[in-house]
């Protein structure tokens, strides 16, 4: 049997998009095949690996396991919509200055992870990252340099926070 | 990616009682999907063996965790994330929190539902032994109503339960009354994390000056289903901790556990390792006994 | 040969060259392109190990016109994979050598309906009985290949080993076994290819080596040069996984382009590229050593045999740096290595890191630590007295004229690992634990580059251009997927040509467009093409200087302004470099004695484990590597080279098991194939000694395949020390543990109360 199409609406990136797929079709292939946004990698198709990571609703999810369908109404974030105005994100700029990515595949997945850990976590333990990380399976790296570069963010991001803090303070003393 | 979405049908009625109804008009006919972490795996591989779908995600009525005096209700819809974030779970029944956690990575147990592990059904369930060594209650809803069942009755055959083809799961009663017992949970995996368990033990037990007064153990990955290992709780009730009791109590688990070879382990390493972690809880057992 | 020179950029932590790319989700890897008018390829396989196809059949229920269909019969050039034998089909034509073998091709537009097209090809066997171990292979009562099952073998013999059993103090033998290893690259292998009469071929994908491609599609195709073009896409991992069997998915997707014509793309599922793409050999090692009263080898007797599957592919090179390993880096009058590579009906064996040194280094490695238990020296001593130093000789009559600094790199991981001091507390300390430590060593080397001739066989051509829009360009064949290559080619011309990290760019490796500098293969490429581009950009500045009034000390602006002379007066700008061997280098390709490799890098790691008794499983806790590797071009990507190693070496250890059923992998899921996960992997500790390699680029010396060599010996190794139970076998899940560490108990009595 054959399904009907439906109109599938939701946020991306922070942009309003529609598309008309089945309701079964994968988020994964909707981001891919019918918005272009090839960041998000398959690895497994099965939930295991990781690369197709993206937070749909201020939850972290493995793309290839939702269906178009529950993604209705949803924010979603992809690797794509991490940099703000052609910055790059504190994790983005710890992976490159720590060796963080090698191949990149399984990158815009951690990526993904890592942010939802710093929003929960700003000062995750290495114990913490390794769980938070476990599901993103990386073969290039042996997370070692991974890790480091999310300890590296967390520390950035403070200093961006601390600085936002004194120019707040300027700002209010003026 | 071996499944085709269009040989699918998918749809999300958004509300328990649209939900039911559709069930109850075609039963047997829809397949619930939750989070999707096992029915989209099985799609992906082309072998989802279900042409009509009906939604569960998003649908508030069954994402809840509820604490009364006497027990907490977990919303079938609750996923693990919601359980691990749950402070009364957390410090009453860390089992349960603990198993939360084991459940593959934070992308599934953002999406996994405690509705879905337990009717999934798979011997290896996460959730499972905790549930059964805490005495869990499954309650069942139709249009026809509600009704309860203890959990350790709602597995009847591999891949079987006791669930109407019109019913879905509703909630999983867990009762507040394990403070003063022995805790112990242990799930022997491929890996350290994103693992199927190969072996696990989910214990509780209520000492009085040494002698085990209850004790229940939930296992998974030993049986076609999660069981309770009566006869091996039945070797330790009135029992002090002893070498003896010990010695009878592997004998008893060896006797009543039923582990398959298959890609992930071997019947003697499922079998051995059982009675170890049996073992390791008597023992921890017996030295906080010696500490008291 | 700038090595000992200051440098500006080489040596320097400069970031990943296409970092950002990946880091932006905007790299394109194959499966992120897309073609106008692309059609989708699938392919029909073997569904038994071994036999004669007696038909194929199409069921009516799908409308075939639809659809491209490629058999055998549609080959336009010879039906063969050139890779070094030509005994691979590129669909099988009559008969099956193993699961999973092509055999008939599917394109259709829509890649969903493709499924059931393949599932609607029926195909019939007349069954042969199949060969699926060495044993069964090497009694060659059942010829599944050639006239003998035999796919290579080497025989190197070096002193005189029959004669020293005699004057042995002790003999100690011992037989080790590895298992196979999936690369478990997370990006599955995919190509997209177009042909049209006009043009010939050109493919596009995910591969290592675009000339081995190169050359596949002319034979397939029967085409000239100038009609066959490959592009490497951005490619997601590798690891010698995507060495050879790029070759194949490319002639197969530009035959359906060819049959459909449109641009083909293929793309394979998880579970298909773990079914049917190679893997490690599996191999058996065996060992006999004799030694003297103070514990110094007196001769090696080693006999290694690989299971290399039904094709030949690359067994015999695999095979042949396996043989060059398998005496370790110790000194040893007497050696004789018989290798030999077996045709089995598995699905081929191919290229995969360390490329047969692992193998043969974890029996070397385990054996050491059995030769000091038997002989009572410490494991530590054993390898201190017997190591190889500078002017010494190794197996293959070697001279080591560079220095050899393995007592350095000992004593570093001792001290670094605390090693002592820690085995003498975890012995202590076990007895009354359930869960026992231990610390575990190997000590080995690694060549770099190709073996014996084998670099001047290639005779790569690299070098440098500047474009006319000043861009400074590195031209090579020599790819990157995730190692490196672009960041320390690119920092090798900018630091050479005096110019910065930022105005050097890689140029596309595209065969239309680069010369042939080789596979990026064989931890080749820092030392040998890495050099090449040093040459070519001293070369051009030279140029400058001599003919486009170039200046001493020059700016940026200068050299510009110095290569737009050079251009206006030659029309290009371009500096290419070939091949030439360092003096000296000689080796006998018949009797495997000489000159194995330009240089070797080496290393001496540690492994601490924890083995649970009540699960019977082991787990890294902490791992320190020291190694040699000539200059460190790129500190933060060489030291990611060895932990990425490392992680790879301790799944193969404790983790990674291939399970064949019947010839076909059984858990080709990433659910039961089992990898170290984020929570798996131990601490790692990577320390760099540096000896500059005068004959590599800016000093370096090969550093890819070293980090999977050493982790399994040490691992085993710290399990025997643990436990006091010598594993010889790997993978060494909690299953093969518990078989050995349970055997004594009953398995009804309490074990620890």
């Amino acid at each position: 049997m054959s399904a009907r199409r439906s109109a599938i609406h939701f946020t991306v990136n922070g942009e309003r998009r529609a598309v008309q797929a089945p309701p079964m079709k994968r988020l994964l292939d909707v981001l891919r095949e019918d918005l272009r946004l090839t960041g998000t990698k398959e690895g497994c198709g099965e939930g295991e690996c990781g690369s197709c990571s993206v937070r749909m609703n201020g939850e972290l999810v493995n793309s290839c396991l939702v269906p178009a369908l529950q993604a209705e109404g949803a924010e979603i974030q992809t690797v794509e919509g991490l940099a703000l105005d052609g910055r790059l994100h504190p994790l983005q700029q710890a992976f490159l200055e720590r060796g963080g990515a090698q191949c990149g595949v399984c990158t815009p997945g951690m990526l993904m992870a890592a942010a939802q850990l710093l929003d929960h976590n700003a000062h995750p333990t290495l114990p913490e990252i390794r769980e938070a990380l476990a599901g993103n399976l990386c073969r290039c790296t042996g997370f070692i340099r991974i890790f480091e570069s999310v300890v590296a963010a967390a520390a950035a991001k403070m200093d961006e926070r601390a600085s936002e803090a004194v120019l707040e303070q300027a700002h209010n003393a003026r | 990616m071996r499944g085709s979405a269009e040989a699918h049908e998918l749809v999300a009625p958004g509300s328990l009682d649209a939900v039911l109804e559709l069930l109850a008009l075609e039963p047997g006919q829809w397949t619930p999907i939750a989070g999707g972490t096992e029915l989209m795996v099985a799609f992906s591989a082309g072998r989802l063996n279900a042409p009509k779908l009906v939604s569960l995600w998003g649908i508030p009525d069954l994402r809840f965790i509820e604490t009364t005096v006497e027990s907490v209700a977990i919303g079938a819809g609750a996923t693990f994330l919601d359980l691990r974030a749950d402070t009364v779970l957390a410090a009453e029944l860390p089992l349960l929190a603990r198993a939360s956690s084991w459940i593959g990575s934070i992308a599934n147990q953002s999406r996994a539902t405690i509705g879905g592990n337990l009717v999934n059904a798979s011997p290896a369930a996460d959730s499972s032994p905790a549930l059964l060594a805490y005495d869990a209650e499954i309650e069942l809803v139709s249009v026809r109503g509600r009704r309860r069942i203890a959990y350790r009755e709602f597995h009847t055959g591999y891949k079987q339960n006791a669930m109407a083809a019109d019913e879905l799961m509703y909630a999983v009663h867990v009762p507040r009354r394990f403070a003063r017992h022995r805790q112990y949970l242990r799930k022997v995996g491929t890996r350290r994390a994103m693992a199927v368990a190969k072996v696990a033990l989910g214990a509780t037990a209520l000492l009085e000056r040494g002698v085990v007064r209850e004790m229940r153990l939930g296992a998974a990955s030993l049986t076609p289903f999660p069981t309770r290992l009566y006869r091996t709780e039945a070797a330790l009730v009135d029992q002090p901790v002893t070498r003896e009791t010990v010695r009878a109590a592997r004998e008893a688990l060896l006797g009543e556990v039923r582990p398959i070879d298959d890609i992930r382990s071997t019947v003697e390493y499922r079998r051995r390792v059982a009675a170890n972690l049996l073992e390791e809880f008597l023992l921890e057992l017996r030295q906080e006994r010696a500490q008291s | 040969m700038s090595s000992n020179a200051t440098t500006r950029i080489v040596g320097a932590p400069v970031p990943r060259k296409e970092g950002i790319n990946k880091l932006l989700g905007r790299a394109q890897y194959v499966d992120d392109i897309e073609r106008d008018g692309m059609w989708h390829g699938a392919a029909v396989r073997s569904a038994i190990p071994r036999g004669t196809i007696r038909s194929i059949t199409y069921d009516p229920r799908i409308d075939w016109s639809e659809l491209a269909v490629v058999t055998a019969a549609d080959v336009p050039g010879e039906n063969c994979i050139q890779l070094k034998v030509a005994d691979q089909p590129c669909l099988a034509d009559g008969k099956v050598n193993h699961c999973e073998e092509p055999i008939v091709l599917l394109a259709h537009p829509d890649k969903h309906k493709l499924g059931q097209a393949v599932a609607a090809v029926r195909i019939e066997y007349d069954p042969l009985p199949p060969v699926f171990t060495i044993e069964e292979s090497e009694r060659q009562d059942r010829i599944v290949w050639g006239e003998n099952n035999l796919l290579e073998s080497f025989l190197l013999e070096k002193g005189d080993v029959d004669a020293a059993w005699a004057e042995a103090r002790q003999i100690v033998e011992g037989e080790y076994r590895t298992g196979a290893q999936e690369h478990l690259y997370i990006e599955n292998n995919g190509m997209i290819a177009e042909y049209s009469a006009e043009n010939g071929v050109t493919a596009w994908g995910s591969l290592q080596c675009p000339y081995y491609v190169f050359k596949a599609l002319r034979g397939v195709f029967g085409l000239p040069e100038e009609k066959v073009r490959v592009v490497q896409t951005e490619t997601g991992g590798a690891f010698g996984g995507k060495e050879d069997y790029p070759s194949i998915l490319a002639c197969h997707a530009a035959l359906l382009a060819m049959k459909c014509g449109h641009p083909v793309k293929m793309v394979y599922d998880r579970m298909e590229d773990l079914a049917v793409t190679t893997k490690r050999h599996p191999s058996r090692v065996r060992h006999r050593t004799a030694l003297n009263g103070e514990g110094k080898l007196l001769a090696m007797e080693i006999d290694l045999a690989t299971d290399g599957g039904a094709y030949a592919t690359l067994s015999s090179t695999v095979l042949s740096r396996a043989t060059l390993h398998a005496a370790g880096p110790y000194a040893c009058p007497n050696v004789r290595v018989r290798a030999r590579s077996w045709a089995t009906n598995h699905v081929p064996y191919g290229a995969f890191r360390g490329f047969g040194a692992p193998q043969a280094i974890f029996a070397m490695e385990r054996h050491m630590d059995e030769v000091a238990a038997a002989i009572g020296l410490d494991p530590v001593e054993l390898r201190r007295r017997n190591f190889l130093h500078q002017g010494d000789t190794n197996a293959s009559e070697q001279l080591m004229r560079e220095p050899v600094i393995l007592d350095r790199l000992l004593d570093r991981a001792l001290a670094e690992s605390d090693y002592h001091a820690k085995r003498a507390r975890f012995s202590r300390e076990n007895p009354a634990r359930t869960v026992k430590r231990g610390m575990g060593i190997a000590a080995f080397y690694h060549g770099s580059g190709f073996t014996g001739s084998g670099e001047v066989y290639l005779n790569s051509l690299a070098g440098v251009d500047v474009t006319p829009a000043g861009q400074v360009r590195v031209l090579v064949s020599n790819t990157e997927f995730g190692q490196g290559t672009n960041t320390i080619l690119t920092q090798i011309a900018a630091e050479a040509l005096g110019v910065d990290y930022s105005d050097v760019a890689m140029a596309a490796p595209d065969t239309a467009m680069v010369p042939n500098s080789g596979p990026t293969v064989a931890s080749r490429t820092s030392m040998v093409v890495g050099r090449l581009v040093e040459r070519a950009s001293l070369q051009l500045v030279a140029m400058l200087r001599e003919h486009a009034g170039l200046g001493a000390g020059y700016t940026r602006d200068e050299f510009l302004a110095a290569c737009e002379r050079q251009r206006a007066a030659h029309g290009e700008v371009r500096s290419l470099c070939r091949y030439e061997a360092p003096p000296g280098i000689s080796w006998d390709d018949e009797n495997y004695h000489g000159e194995a490799y330009g240089a070797y890098a080496w290393a001496v790691y540690v492994a601490q484990v924890a083995v649970d008794m009540v699960t019977y499983s082991a787990e890294v806790e902490e791992f320190w590597a020291v190694q040699e590797v000539g200059r460190v071009l790129n500190p933060v990507l060489a030291a990611g080279q060895i932990e990425g190693g490392v992680a790879q070496g301790i799944g193969y250890a404790l983790y990674e098991k291939v399970v064949v059923e019947n010839g076909r992998m059984a858990n080709n899921q990433m659910t039961n194939y089992i990898m170290p996960t984020a929570e798996d992997v131990p601490p790692i500790h990577v320390y760099f000694e540096e000896i500059p390699f005068h004959h590599g680029g800016f000093g370096a010396k090969g550093i890819g395949e070293l980090p999977h060599d050493g982790p399994a010996p040490a691992i085993v190794n710290a399990i025997r020390d643990a436990t006091g139970i010598g594993f010889r076998a790997i993978p060494l899940l909690p299953e093969d543990l518990f078989a050995r560490l349970a055997s004594q108990e009953s398995v009804e009595e309490p074990a620890a109360l």
